[in-house]
């Protein structure tokens, strides 16, 4: 520690390392003047550790334990049918940890054998297939690092400030490397026919996902993925496949993909009509609202992440990301969008992926408001809350990307608000 | 080596697509042989349905409500049921064949899905009569409320996209920031009449 530390942020900081002190200096009288972390020998500096041989698959440090994605049990009749979040306010950088990446189940977690695992591709074809996995791995791979974001990430914040921290208001996304085929490779193996002009994935689990997607956007850039940043994908993220649709709404990326059909007309299936459509203020409702704009959320501080050291150098960092491309600007704001700033963007820079932005400044210790407001490389800039509602009313449920504001109180608290 | 660039995969038989290609479109394309009346569906219903969607699809708890709402897409805390606002009479019966019920789907035979569609149809007012039959012959025939309700997605034609302008960096709003609304914390419950304010 550089700074001493005040009172406050001593309070703050956490009664765990305020008793460690407390129970040391009752347990040990100091021997030297100074910090006992430092002056006394640690068990961790004595004793051995576990070996090699005790964590065939490791885990993070027990220390860590909070970090975990977390549900939230009102939002949904069933477990089953349902979401949890990302914690986004503990996470760096642009990777997810594949433990930690968001579900979204219509049906629970299919257990499949991958031996067992049949890829078909049916419809208007010249040759309807049937793959296994091993016939997939045998096709040339590609790896992308995509988004993920489901289209009702932020969904219920449409009517105001509900939910208090980013993991529940803007967690449900992630940010993996994905290894696996051209959804293109594929099709063309199959050859699709002159006509053929969607394609509908299904998904091998009891809730038989489908969605129809454009043939262009299957020829252009989808994946059909069997690892996601580097092992196999996680059950709950479809193993052993998926598909990748990127810069897409999450809902399109059919996990324990087992099905590609192709026709010359979209299937208006349950989840392209009674959801993933946007009920306008007019009463009409947007369909097919494929894209994820651009956004960004500012991840420390936050509400589960607020100002512990007290005034002086303080990190604002968040993440950035749309799905038209790269980001090329993160700007943030300290008084609720009156001035901005330009963030500093580090790390890869890779399209329809998260970004990474810090903004390191002086706080005072005087009450901020923090917002981001990402604009991605077609020039498309992120719009407040109250631009969208104005233009499509508080009931849309899907594709909320307006801009997010943090109440930071002057002994450092974080909260969800609405501003005027 | 029939097929492809890579001669991978092998032809998929004619049991195979028909086991798994289930999937009925608006046209009435993928509509399997077969029927059912409205009376037959509300003994389906009762059995298989009813404890979560309630006896006349009106929701049990925050399951779906699948009956009702006519009218109040334009309310400030509308209700979209499969009458006020599905466009699509062969959605209905391709989601209850592949995914319903819950926890055992697949489980119903295809006159089984005509009778219930028959009776979602009934439970709406879109049909009246006990006896209708709903079959392949006379399902496209079947025009749902909200069939007009949907247009494409023109979301890039919103006042904050259309100009893509450089933004504001200074001096952009007058005044002090006011917190308008706090984020209550996590026992808030959005719109506990239908369940629409969840990510379902």
């Amino acid at each position: 520690m550089t700074n001493t530390p005040t009172r406050r942020s001593f309070m703050k900081g956490g009664l765990g390392a305020g008793a460690a002190l407390a129970a040391a200096g009752l347990a040990a009288p100091a021997r030297a003047e100074g910090d006992p972390a430092i002056t006394e020998i640690q068990d961790w500096n004595r004793y051995s550790g576990p070996g090699v041989d005790a964590s065939p698959y490791g885990k993070p440090s027990k220390f860590e334990a909070g970090v975990v994605r977390r549900n939230v049990a009102w939002l949904t009749a069933d477990p089953v049918s349902s979401v949890n979040f990302t914690p986004l306010h503990e996470l760096d950088g642009i990777i997810t940890p594949n433990g930690l990446c968001f579900e979204r189940h219509h049906a629970g977690v299919a257990e499949i054998d991958p031996h067992k695992h049949r890829l078909m591709i049916n419809g208007l074809v010249e040759t309807p297939l049937v793959f296994t996995m091993a016939d997939l791995m045998r096709f040339p791979r590609e790896n992308h690092v995509y988004f993920l974001e489901c289209a009702a990430n932020s969904g219920m914040e449409w009517r105001g400030a509900q939910l208090n921290g980013c993991q529940y208001t803007h967690g449900m996304i992630h940010c993996v490397m994905y290894t696996g085929v051209k959804l293109k490779h594929l099709l063309d193996e199959a050859g699709v026919k002159t006509n053929g002009k969607w394609v509908m994935p299904e998904g091998a689990d009891a809730s038989a996902m489908t969605r129809s997607i454009p043939m262009e956007k299957a020829m252009e850039d989808c994946l059909v993925a069997f690892r996601m940043n580097g092992e196999a994908l996680r059950p709950e993220q479809g193993y052993p496949l998926r598909l990748v649709v990127p810069g897409w709404e999450g809902n399109m990326w059919v996990k324990w993909l087992r099905r590609l059909e192709v026709g010359d007309e979209p299937w208006q299936a349950r989840e392209e009509t009674s959801k993933y459509t946007d009920l306008l203020a007019n009463g009409k409702a947007r369909r097919f609202t494929f894209l994820m704009d651009v956004k960004s959320v500012i991840t420390s501080p936050s509400p589960q992440a607020p100002i512990t050291h007290g005034r002086g150098r303080t990190v604002v960092t968040g993440l950035a990301w749309s799905g038209t491309g790269r980001i090329k600007r993160v700007d943030v704001s300290l008084d609720g969008g009156r001035n901005w700033v330009t963030a500093r963007l580090d790390g890869p820079s890779l399209p329809k992926a998260l970004h990474r932005f810090y903004h390191e400044f002086d706080w005072d210790g005087s009450e901020l408001f923090l917002q981001s407001r990402a604009m991605d490389e077609a020039g498309f800039v992120q719009p407040t809350k109250q631009e969208l509602r104005a233009a499509r009313g508080p009931n849309s449920i899907y594709h909320n990307n307006g801009i997010q504001t943090w109440h930071v109180a002057t002994d450092g608290a974080v909260e969800n608000v609405e501003i005027s | 080596k029939t097929h492809g660039v890579f001669h991978l995969g092998r032809p998929a038989t004619a049991d195979e697509i028909a086991a798994w290609d289930i999937d009925v479109r608006p046209d009435g394309h993928g509509l399997p042989e077969g029927r059912g009346t409205v009376a037959e569906g509300e003994a389906l219903f009762t059995d298989q349905c009813a404890a979560c969607h309630g006896d006349f699809g009106e929701a049990i708890g925050r399951w779906p409500v699948l009956a009702g709402g006519q009218d109040t897409l334009t309310n400030d805390r509308p209700v979209k049921t499969i009458g006020s606002y599905w466009p699509y009479l062969s959605t209905v019966y391709d989601y209850i064949r592949r995914a319903m019920p819950f926890g055992n789907a697949r489980s119903l035979s295809d006159d089984d899905v005509y009778a219930l569609t028959a009776y979602v149809l009934y439970l709406n007012d879109i049909v009246t009569d006990e006896d209708f039959e709903l079959s392949r012959d006379n399902f496209t025939s079947v025009e749902m409320p909200n069939k007009d309700g949907f247009i494409d997605d023109d979301r890039l034609s919103e006042p904050h996209y259309a100009g893509k302008a450089e933004p504001c960096m200074n001096d952009c709003r007058p005044g002090k920031a006011e917190i308008t609304m706090h984020a209550a914390v996590l026992d808030v419950t959005p719109d506990a009449e239908d369940g629409e304010g969840s990510p379902s």
